[in-house]
């Protein structure tokens, strides 16, 4: 082979390499990407019970309720609308009653189904995702994020 | 007063590092060999000076200082001494310190071992170093002084995050910083040689071990973390793609890279302006990492800054490094030409192909974890990519550089051919078709994957041992004269040998534990039992008791085989006084077969039920055996002979800024 020949070997290894990850990419984009609700978009939009979603919200005090078979239900709120939801398992160790909270899961017959619950950091952190919902409600109050 | 002489220090050592940048770069242009001169002991200088502050920081630590305000938000007098000391750098302010500490350390390093480089070279090298330094004194002193004082002080502390309180955890950040702060060598020699306008087999020579001692180090921190992530959690599993894991890990993938093209650069003379850009983009992405995690812009428990100010000096930080090192590679890189040829077909090749899968490797997890950032900054609402993005996208990645990796060490160097080494590796092949047809007989239920996987780790684990075997000629010659070369192999070869081995092994571990795990989640009362993979597993109630600074609840287990006893666990949830958080301590009994794992959750009615999470975690254990094996691989690789006394002395300009 000559010089020219061995690089547009290389070079065409390479774009068939990144062709193909960009192919991979898009598709996995398409199928996996996970869409962020507030509890007010939830019950607004009702989105189909097939898709993958992340609710975010503060967990309403005395909302949380033990059912049978180690499945545990509780009340997300951004104060304007609520959202059941129901998970089976242990909840993380910073879950608490006011706290901020996303959970993971589908929308079944209006209650949230989740596969996944995190609370993170400590109690006077808010993820992200819920202090935009909060702000969205017009219940923000700077004061909880302060470190 | 300790707090303000760790303040001062801090200060000069800015000072020092504004002088170490500047003088030498000068005088290395200009060839002033007195300004080139500088650079060794402002360099040794500008270490002493950051070594004198985080001891300061340590020290008020020690002493439970509580009008410094690092140690009221990060400690707690009746902290176990390990973790006062973790403490330092279990916080933002105090894990900058520690990256200025390391960054100061290597530059130091090269200062004092750097004797046989040219003059220029390590000037430029050293300033390159400061410049980073000035950078982040800046931002500590800026935005982030750890040395801050409170008036009054309070009584006491608030103690550390109770999560961070885990010997695993507490090493686990320097370890990782070694590694980020490590490839800073590989781009301050890379910028060095972009200035110089030349690359050449002594450059790569020496940027080989310090890349080398990076990637070690970050190799231990990730696997530290994924296994502190593992036993800490309680949730069994030991990767999630979090934005934080993935900060770290796009360092490694490009590490490993440039590990690889480095030795094409150092034996063939070619791949230069690629590894030299290879080592901007490492650095870059450790830079970037560091961002990640600091500037608070993603959810984690990582994430320590929630200040703005924090985020955009970060970023504006991260701009100038990064667009400045690429804009001077725009303009330099095309001097560095190779003379070496290319065949597809040979050992360069191989390691052209891992470099090209790696870095794409990197950048698909780049995308998945900024494109949520992005998006988000579009105002295209907020979504979150997890875990089955990277696996769709990285797996199907990772399979062809596997099945390369084991034919890859065959090749020959300039011109090759894949027959041989096929022929030579159909053992290997035939070994990993039939484990990979067992598994997926023995578990037609689970994924298809996990048998590819455990296949590719048989093939490539096979290979490594079978290239070992070829390369001392094994049933070949004599069974002696074979054992006579084992003790003969160069100590790189060894390095590559069991880098590639622990990663199969590493494989095997993840295939088990990825694809068949098994987990159990029900309320249990005492004498209640639960089958798991053959294991029965018998509640026998909950107990109290108290630790250093939290009090127990502790579940305990009896597990039972075929009647036989197992084992006994006990799963805890302990409550700490200061912060009144519950953390979850899973039980554990690791066999080289698979982990069980026991977690419980709260008390459900009044007879003495808890929910229990149970789980059989098949080969888990592997993954981090083959980490333990990279590592020491490198390690050993570091040793050899060809590291140490390596560079050759070079003529021509350099001799004559030595004679001037």
């Amino acid at each position: 082979m000559k010089r020219k020949h061995k690089r547009l070997t290389f070079v065409m290894i390479g774009l068939l390499l990144l062709g193909s990850s960009a192919a991979l990419i898009l598709t996995a984009f398409e199928d996996n990407i996970v869409f962020f609700y507030s509890p007010t978009e939830l019950v607004d939009k009702k989105p189909d019970p097939a898709q993958r979603l992340r609710i975010g919200g503060l967990v309403m005090a005395g909302s949380v309720e033990k059912l049978a078979g180690a499945v545990v239900a509780f009340t997300i709120t951004d104060t304007a609308k609520t959202v059941t939801v129901q998970y089976k398992g242990i909840l993380p160790d910073l879950f608490r009653e006011g706290q901020g909270v996303v959970a993971e899961g589908h929308l079944k017959g209006g209650v949230f189904q989740a596969d996944e619950v995190l609370a993170k950091h400590d109690e006077n952190y808010m993820p992200p995702e819920v202090a935009e919902a909060l702000k969205q409600s017009g219940q923000w109050k700077p004061k909880e994020t302060t470190q | 007063m300790t707090a303000e002489l760790g303040h001062f220090a801090l200060i000069l050592a800015l000072f020092m590092s504004i002088l170490q940048s500047t003088v030498p770069l000068v005088g290395a242009q200009r060839r002033h060999c007195s300004w080139i001169a500088l650079a060794q002991p402002t360099a040794i200088l500008q270490f002493l000076l950051v070594a004198l502050a985080f001891g300061c920081l340590v020290h008020v630590y020690l002493i439970s200082d509580f009008s410094v305000v690092n140690v009221v938000s990060n400690s707690h007098t009746d902290k176990p001494l390990i973790y006062k000391i973790s403490g330092v750098w279990g916080n933002h302010e105090g894990s900058l310190l520690l990256w200025v500490l390391i960054l100061s350390m290597f530059g130091a390093a090269v200062a004092v071992f750097g004797g046989n480089l040219p003059p220029t070279l390590k000037a430029r090298v050293l300033a390159v170093q400061a410049m980073v330094a000035v950078g982040f004194y800046l931002f500590m002193l800026f935005t982030s002084n750890p040395f801050e004082r409170i008036f009054p002080p309070p009584l006491n502390g608030q103690g550390l995050n109770p999560l961070l309180q885990d010997p695993g955890l507490a090493f686990h950040p320097p370890m990782l910083y070694l590694g980020y702060v490590g490839f800073s060598m590989a781009f301050s020699f890379a910028i060095a040689a972009l200035i110089e306008g030349r690359v050449d087999a002594a450059w790569a020579r020496w940027v080989r071990p310090w890349t080398l001692a990076a990637w070690c180090f970050l190799t231990a921190g990730i696997a530290l973390g994924s296994w502190w992530a593992y036993y800490e959690l309680g949730w069994g599993g030991w990767w999630f793609w979090d934005p934080v894991e993935n900060a770290s890990f796009m360092p490694w993938l490009a590490g490993t890279a440039l590990l690889h093209s480095a030795t094409v650069a150092e034996k063939r003379d070619t791949l230069k302006g690629w590894t030299v850009l290879l080592a901007i983009i490492t650095f870059s992405l450790s830079l970037l990492g560091t961002f990640l995690v600091r500037s608070g812009v993603l959810t984690s428990v990582h994430a320590f800054a929630t200040d703005p100010t924090r985020g955009v000096f970060i970023l504006v930080l991260l701009i100038i490094v990064i667009g400045g090192s690429l804009a001077l590679y725009a303009w330099r890189g095309p001097q560095l030409t190779s003379t070496g040829l290319f065949q597809p077909v040979s050992r360069e090749g191989a390691l052209l192909f891992n470099n090209l899968v790696m870095t794409t490797a990197a950048a698909a997890v780049l995308l998945g974890t900024l494109y949520p950032l992005l998006l988000d900054a579009l105002g295209g609402g907020k979504v979150s990519v997890g875990a089955p993005f990277f696996n769709a996208v990285f797996i199907p990645l990772m399979i062809p550089m596997i099945v390369a990796m084991a034919i890859g060490p065959f090749l020959h160097w300039k011109r090759s051919d894949v027959t041989p080494a096929l022929l030579r590796l159909r053992l290997a092949f035939g070994a990993a078709l039939l484990t990979g047809l067992l598994a997926f007989i023995a578990h037609q239920d689970g994924p298809v994957l996990g048998a590819i996987a455990l296949a590719l780790g048989v093939w490539l684990a096979l290979g490594a041992v079978t290239e070992l075997a070829s390369r001392i000629r094994l049933f070949q010659i004599p069974l002696g004269d074979a054992l006579r070369r084992v003790t003969r192999l160069p100590r790189a070869s060894w390095g590559m040998t069991l880098g590639h081995l622990g990663l199969a092994v590493s494989i095997i571990g993840m295939a088990g534990a990825g694809a068949w795990t098994v987990e159990s989640i029900q309320v249990m009362k005492p004498g209640d039992r639960v089958m798991i993979s053959g294991y029965e597993f018998t509640f026998d109630g909950a107990k109290d008791s108290t630790g250093p600074n939290y009090s127990v609840v502790a579940g305990n287990f009896t597990v039972r085989r075929n009647g036989e006893h197992v084992t006994n666990l006990a799963a805890e949830k302990r409550i700490y006084a200061v912060s009144k958080q519950p953390t979850t301590e899973a039980a554990i009994h690791t066999t080289l077969a698979g982990d069980l794992y026991a977690v419980i959750g709260d008390p459900e009615g009044a007879n003495g039920a808890y929910v229990t999470r149970l789980y059989f975690n098949p080969l888990v254990v592997w993954m981090w055996i083959g980490t333990l094996i990279m590592v020491f691989g490198g390690a050993i690789s570091l040793t050899d002979r060809r590291h140490r006394v390596g560079a050759p002395k070079r003529s021509r300009a350099d001799a004559a800024v030595q004679g001037a």
